[in-house]
């Protein structure tokens, strides 16, 4: 049986079938989830994609944070669900206070479309189990609110704890600094790209690694981010990605129902 | 039952980064202004309530004003009554 990942879909929602894709690339059987839905229909893991939900009215991600589907992600992740937020994704994980910390306006005021490279700090997360170690990921941002705040208290926990699951670096491989950095393209504290929650099920970053899913798109350095995930996922349900061969593990509960 | 207007007021925190404040404040030479500092750019939003008394009217905003309006890790906020009772609804009395 093929995993199936759910990718929620606002209204704004505008990278959900990019996501959908890459997630098939990545080995999923990858289904749409209406933002009106309560129920996750029994997906082994969830994926809130990029784009503008709800026009980013107010601020990015607090109006999706109360949409039906969100309180089915909230029990989900609470049960110990695998759920991934990219950019906006990342924006309402944050304003649901599914991951720690906020999203500010870039600190060039601009939105910024461009590449970037991050490196994951952690290979042992579901997020990030098949990335390459130590090697620099190159994936696009797009985003006008990426810039990652935390208190000073909270940075220096997440570090301890190893909560910071992405950042922004060099070419070379070194952490780029937080004011004034292009290496750092939206002032991140810390060069903060992505963070896990206490838990470690739910995790949010601002680069896009469905963008970079397929090599004739220029990159295809965000593919083994979708596919730690969807191996994650199908250890989780007892199902097996598509084209992947190994022995049936056995099956855990996950999520509600 | 009456409807009661608000205004809500919210403000990025003190310390918290404020590019949109420090972009503005950059602006002030451009006008010949000099002296100004401290720009902050916060949003505001205003409201009626419908409720049986100003009290719960308030309570109403507040929770909304901390849940909704702002983001209380980098924001503050500041509830302000508007010219008190706007209508009475309903049968009087």
């Amino acid at each position: 049986m093929t995993v199936r990942v759910g990718v929620v879909v606002f209204p704004g929602s505008n990278c959900d079938r990019d996501t959908l894709r890459g997630l098939e690339l990545a080995g999923a059987e990858a289904v749409p989830l209406w933002h009106e839905q309560a129920d996750l229909g029994g997906v082994a893991a969830v994926v809130l994609p990029g784009g503008f939900a709800y026009g980013d009215y107010l601020r990015a991600g607090v109006i999706a944070r109360f949409s039906p589907v969100m309180r089915a992600v909230s029990a989900f992740a609470a049960h110990g669900g695998l759920v991934l937020g990219i950019c906006n994704g990342f924006q309402v994980l944050a304003e649901a206070g599914l991951v720690p910390g906020a999203l500010l306006r870039n600190r060039g005021l601009r939105f910024v479309g461009r590449d970037v490279r991050i490196v994951a700090e952690r290979l042992d997360t579901p997020f990030t189990s098949l990335v390459e170690a130590g090697r620099g990921m190159v994936m696009p941002i797009a985003h006008g609110e990426g810039c990652y705040f935390a208190d000073g208290a909270t940075l220096d926990e997440l570090e301890r704890e190893g909560k910071v699951l992405f950042r922004y670096v060099h070419e070379d491989g070194t952490a780029a600094s937080a004011d004034g950095d292009p290496a750092n393209p939206n002032g991140s504290l810390r060069a903060i790209a992505g963070v896990l929650n206490a838990r470690g099920n739910v995790a949010g970053l601002m680069p896009h690694p469905e963008r970079a899913a397929d090599a004739l798109l220029g990159s295809d350095d965000g593919l083994p981010i979708l596919r730690s995930l969807v191996e994650a996922a199908a250890k989780a349900s007892g199902g097996t990605p598509a084209g992947v061969s190994g022995e049936r593990r056995v099956p855990v509960a996950v999520g509600p129902g | 039952m009456s409807e009661y207007r608000f205004a809500v007021n919210v403000a990025p925190k003190p310390g918290i980064l404020d590019p949109q404040g420090r972009a503005v404040e950059g602006s002030l030479a451009h006008l010949g202004v000099t002296g100004v500092s401290g720009v902050r750019v916060g949003r505001r939003v205003e409201l009626t309530v419908e409720a049986g008394s100003e009290a719960e009217a308030r309570a109403t905003v507040e929770r909304l004003a901390g849940e909704l309006f702002s983001n209380p890790l980098i924001e503050a906020f500041a509830v302000e009554s508007l010219a008190g009772v706007v209508a009475a609804t309903g049968a009087a009395g």
